[in-house]
Order: C-alpha cells, then sequence, then structure tokens
C-alpha cells in the first residue's frame, strides 16, 4: 500500500503542480524520494514539527493547492490534532492527511505508535472525510481521489508495503462514500475496512469449506458512511459480521450497530473490535491482533458458535 | 493613487476613528477584547491602509493573515472602513444571527483564515507565502502574531520553516504589548525576552520598532533587506488610546459601562487634538 499510495501520488504530482507533499520527517521511500528528487518544490519536510506540517498544508490550501500531509498515522492525526479540527475541518481545505501504519502495523514500536482509535477521532469532526483502502488496488483509487477530486479533508489510512491485491475480480468498483461487495454469497456477510479485508477473505475461505456462503464487502470509506448499502447488507444477510482493528468507541462496528438498530435488521450481528485498552507489549502485528480476540482462528471460531468475542482486560 | 505620505500621516486620524467605532460596538455587547485590538491597531491600519498592494488578479494580491484572532476588531472596523466588510455586519457584531464575533472566520469577505486558537496563524502564512513563491509571483503575506502566540511550541515550528524555506515575502509583526490575558509576560515568564536575538538565531531579518508609530512601521517594513522572512516586533501597549484600560488586564475581554465610554471617547477625542 505505501509503494502503491507514493507511486500514484507521483503519478498526479509530476504534472501538477498543485499537489504537494508536507511530511514530518518520514522517509520518503520510493516513488516519494522520486518525488523530492524530481519535483523538490513539491516536498516540504518540515521535520519533527507535525503542528506545522498541517498549518502549512493549510496555508497553501488556502492558495489553492492541494497538500498531501505525510507521516506515522499517530503523529499526523493526533499530535496536530487542533490544527487538523481548526486549520482543514473547519475551513474545510482539501488537505488529504496520510497516516501510516494504520491499527497495529508499528506493533514492535509500541503503544506510542499503535492508531487504534483514529477514526474515533478523526470521524468525530465535521467535513471530514476517512478511506481505509485495503489493498493496492483501492490504495491508488483513493490517492487519486486525493489527488484529484475531493473538496475537504480526507484522513487516508494507509498500511504497510507488500499486502497482496484483493479486489481484482470484486464485484462492485471502488466509489468513495459506497461500500463494496468483494464477493457476493447468500447467508454471511463480513464487513471490513483496511488490512483486516485479507483477513476477512482468509475466515471466508474456511468457511466456504464448511459449506457457507459468505459475502465480503470492503467498507473503505469509514466517513461518511454508506448507511444506505450497510442497511442492503443487514437486509439480505442471516449473519453480519464486522471485523475491524479499532476499539469499539467510534468503530464502524457502533456505527453498523446504530444502523441496525435504526432499521430494525432482523439479522445475527457480531462484531470484532480491538480492546478498549492499551497494549503494553511488542510482537508481531497478528500476535497483538491475537492478544485483543481478534485473530483469524480467534474469529473464526466465534462465527461457527455464533457467539461475540469476549472482552477480556490484558 | 493617494499619496503616500498623507496616508501615513492621516493614520493618526484613522486609528481615532477605529477606536470610536469599536468603543461604539462595545455598548452594544458584554465582551469584545478590546484592549488586544486597541494594543494593534496602528499595525493593521499600517498593514491594510499603507503597505497591501491589491491586484485586479485576485491571486496575486497581498494577503494578511490576523494570527491574534482575538484582536479581529482592529482587522474588522478597517475592513468597514475600506467598503470590503458590510456595515450591517458590523453593526450585529456578537448578535444573534450575526456574522462576527469575537474571532476571524475565515470566508467572510477580507477575512482569509480562521484564527483564534494561538499558534495557528505563522503556519498558514508559510504555507501560503510558500505557496506565492513557487510560483514566482511577488505579492506578499502579511501577519499578525501576539506575543502570548510566542509562547507557542507550533509557532516557533513556523519560524524555523519560515526561514528554512527562504519565504522573504513574509512580513510578521509581533504586538509586543508584554501582557498575555493574565498579566506581564516579563514577569510571568523572565526567560522570555530578549526576542531580537531569538527571531535572528532562527534566520529572520529582525526589527523593533514603536508599534503605535506608523511612520516607522512603514519605512521598516519597506526597507528591509528582503533576503529572509522579517519580523518587526512593535512594541505596543494593551488598551492603548484609553488611560484606564492601559496595561490592565481586566481589560482583555470586558465592554466598558456607559460612564467609561463617555470617559474613553473624551481622552480620545483629547489626543486626537494633542
Amino acid at each position: 500500500m505505501r509503494n502503491t499510495f507514493a507511486n500514484t501520488l507521483y503519478e498526479y504530482a509530476k504534472d501538477d503542480p498543485r499537489i504537494i507533499t508536507v511530511a514530518a520527517d518520514i522517509s520518503p521511500a520510493g516513488s516519494m524520494a522520486k518525488l523530492r528528487n524530481d519535483k523538490p518544490e513539491q516536498f516540504i519536510n518540515v521535520g519533527v514539527a507535525e503542528q506545522s506540517m498541517i498549518g502549512i498544508c493549510a496555508g497553501l490550501a488556502l492558495k489553492g493547492c492541494r497538500p498531501f500531509a505525510y507521516t506515522i498515522a499517530t503523529f499526523a492525526l493526533y499530535r496536530p490534532f487542533e490544527m487538523v479540527r481548526v486549520d482543514l475541518c473547519y475551513q474545510n481545505l482539501p488537505v488529504t492527511i496520510i497516516g501510516m501504519g494504520c491499527g497495529l502495523v508499528y506493533s514492535g514500536l509500541g503503544g506510542t505508535h499503535h492508531a487504534q482509535e483514529d477514526i474515533a477521532i478523526a470521524g468525530a469532526l465535521p467535513n471530514m472525510t476517512i478511506i481505509s483502502p485495503c489493498d493496492p488496488l483501492e490504495t491508488a483509487e483513493a490517492t487519486k481521489y486525493c489527488a484529484v477530486e475531493s473538496m475537504s479533508p480526507v484522513y487516508l489510512r494507509i498500511g504497510k508495503a507488500g499486502e497482496p491485491k484483493i479486489t481484482e475480480n470484486a464485484v462492485d468498483p471502488f466509489k468513495v462514500g459506497k461500500i463494496r461487495y468483494i464477493q457476493k454469497g447468500d447467508d454471511i456477510c463480513i464487513i471490513s475496512y483496511g488490512l483486516m479485508v485479507q483477513k476477512a477473505l482468509n475466515i471466508t475461505k474456511k468457511l466456504e469449506q464448511q459449506g457457507m456462503s459468505v459475502s465480503v464487502v470492503s467498507n473503505h470509506t469509514l466517513k461518511p458512511i454508506d448507511r444506505e448499502g450497510i442497511s442492503g447488507v443487514l437486509n439480505s444477510h442471516n449473519t453480519v459480521i464486522v471485523m475491524e482493528e479499532h476499539v469499539p468507541s467510534g468503530s464502524l462496528s457502533s456505527q453498523v450497530k446504530n444502523i441496525a438498530w435504526d432499521i430494525q435488521a432482523d439479522t445475527t450481528l457480531l462484531t470484532f473490535t480491538l480492546q478498549d485498552d492499551f497494549i503494553h507489549y511488542y510482537g508481531s502485528h497478528d500476535a497483538l491482533l491475537a492478544k485483543h480476540g481478534i485473530s483469524e482462528e480467534c474469529i473464526l471460531n466465534k462465527i461457527i458458535n455464533n457467539e461475540q468475542v469476549s472482552v477480556r482486560a490484558i | 493613487m493617494p499619496d503616500l505620505a498623507a496616508t501615513i500621516k492621516n493614520s493618526k486620524v484613522r486609528c481615532y476613528q477605529y477606536r470610536m467605532r469599536i468603543l461604539d460596538i462595545s455598548q452594544k455587547v458584554s465582551a469584545l477584547h478590546m484592549a488586544p485590538a486597541f494594543s494593534c491597531l496602528e499595525i493593521v491600519d499600517c498593514i491594510y491602509n499603507v503597505l497591501m498592494q491589491d491586484h485586479t488578479d485576485h491571486a496575486l494580491r497581498d494577503v494578511f493573515i490576523m494570527s491574534k484572532g482575538h484582536g479581529c476588531m482592529a482587522q474588522f472596523v478597517v475592513l468597514e472602513d475600506k467598503g470590503i466588510l458590510p456595515k450591517k455586519d458590523l453593526d450585529e457584531f456578537g448578535k444573534d444571527g450575526g456574522r462576527l464575533g469575537a474571532h476571524p472566520d475565515y470566508g467572510l469577505p477580507g477575512i482569509e483564515a480562521s484564527t483564534g486558537s494561538l499558534g495557528h496563524g505563522l503556519s498558514l502564512a508559510v504555507g501560503m507565502a510558500y505557496a506565492d513563491k513557487m510560483k514566482k509571483q511577488t505579492n506578499k503575506t502579511y501577519c499578525v502574531i501576539s506575543d502570548g502566540e510566542l509562547q507557542e511550541g507550533s509557532t516557533w515550528e513556523a519560524i524555523l520553516m519560515a526561514s528554512t524555506l527562504e519565504l522573504n515575502n513574509l512580513i510578521v509583526f509581533v504586538d509586543n504589548n508584554d501582557f498575555i490575558s493574565i498579566g506581564r509576560t516579563s514577569e510571568s515568564h523572565p526567560h522570555f525576552y530578549p526576542l531580537l536575538e531569538k527571531f535572528s538565531a532562527f534566520g529572520w531579518e529582525v526589527y523593533e520598532v514603536d508599534g503605535h508609530d506608523t511612520k516607522q512601521l512603514y519605512e521598516t517594513a519597506t526597507n528591509r533587506l528582503n533576503n529572509k522572512p522579517c519580523v518587526i516586533i512593535g512594541k505596543t501597549v494593551k488598551g492603548k488610546g484609553v488611560s484606564y484600560m492601559e496595561n490592565q488586564p481586566v481589560w482583555h475581554y470586558r465592554s466598558p459601562s456607559s460612564e467609561e465610554y463617555k470617559i474613553a471617547m473624551t481622552e480620545l477625542e483629547g489626543s486626537l487634538a494633542s
């Protein structure tokens, strides 16, 4: 995802001087380094100074530019939060905040680098759009949207490098603000976003081996939420599962529950989120997910047993 | 084209009228940050009426960012005088449904950015100045910051970036009245000063002038070396022009009573005649 984002941004930036990357001391690897070399005036490194990163992006946007604020998710959103709120959202400017390493991707770097509540925080802001692509193909589409179409602030969650393409044969095209079926089944639907969609597909294979017919939905746009699309999912499946790498508050799960209540959905709804807890240990990404009860194996077992994930303090 | 010398000389009359207008508005609302506006009034007047160049191409105009958003009454009365903000808006200041309140809102006539939370405006100005410079435009970005904003870390981030990006099209005025809302900065933060050396160490061209002297403000801004971002530290008096408001923290926000209003008007009329 990281490389696809940089490649896509480069393709648009090389022909559009309005596209300016304002980075806060994050390694400009791959195409980002190429952008820095080929178009140095379109690449500003503010250094370890995230507040000015957002403020400068706002100033550029006030002059008609289409800036990208680029650094690790926690530092892109949490540290300069009030600048995001006032400079970008209150003034409703077309600035894209790139949150690298969303969720628990930086598992080995510890809790200071975990963006486990970023959707709740960004989602509370009026005018903000949140996009969390699930693979390089969606990342390219989302980056194109931010570079060319968006008229307001976007928080674009990027995972890491090396994720496989999983949407080549998706049923629906990518459209910001709309859910997207990657595959369609009859019994169960798993809704997810970001890196968890790959895990949803892995779980789906195992469910299908047990004779279940499974839909998988990429809910790449977390805000604005596609109420109509999610209502359709709830009304057309006996069991709907939401799985995500985010704390319960302000999560997609909570939004799907709201919609289910509003439409009085007649379906079983299981939600799998991170727990409402910080993580004080290190290890692989999967190990951290397992500790919070949302490993593939754990989710699969809960689905088969049709039970909600238990909440256990770590 | 108005005569420049006359425009500078007339600043005394203009600022008298601006203070009178702010005092009039103060009688309709309970509070409006009067002393912070009086403090930077000559600076804001100088920027708008003497320094800024308009342009038929909107993209090539000079821009002003009022980073100390709580001083916006100074900005509002000047914009009204220039026919940019309608009188109706100022008459409805702070009223239900009114468009103007105690901080400026982006999108209103003449308001280039929403400010009010301190420590934001200079980064905005840096971004705007960079965009102009990248397009090889010669227009300028003016920004007024309070000295209190120099306590914000974000302001120093922007100060470092302005010199790093070699923004010689950025001119910042510090409204250096030595007060934050609850008291004197020189007393609460003894190492806040010197300012001149701090800016200089960050790679800026720095000047210190009387912030109520339009001629000094103008000549400093136009005679700079023009190879670095420029900061003009204006030594000012909070509440300038009304004796009982000057350097008294209580006037940071409140409006005068009708009796206090009359005293203020009398004093202002007296100072104009002197």
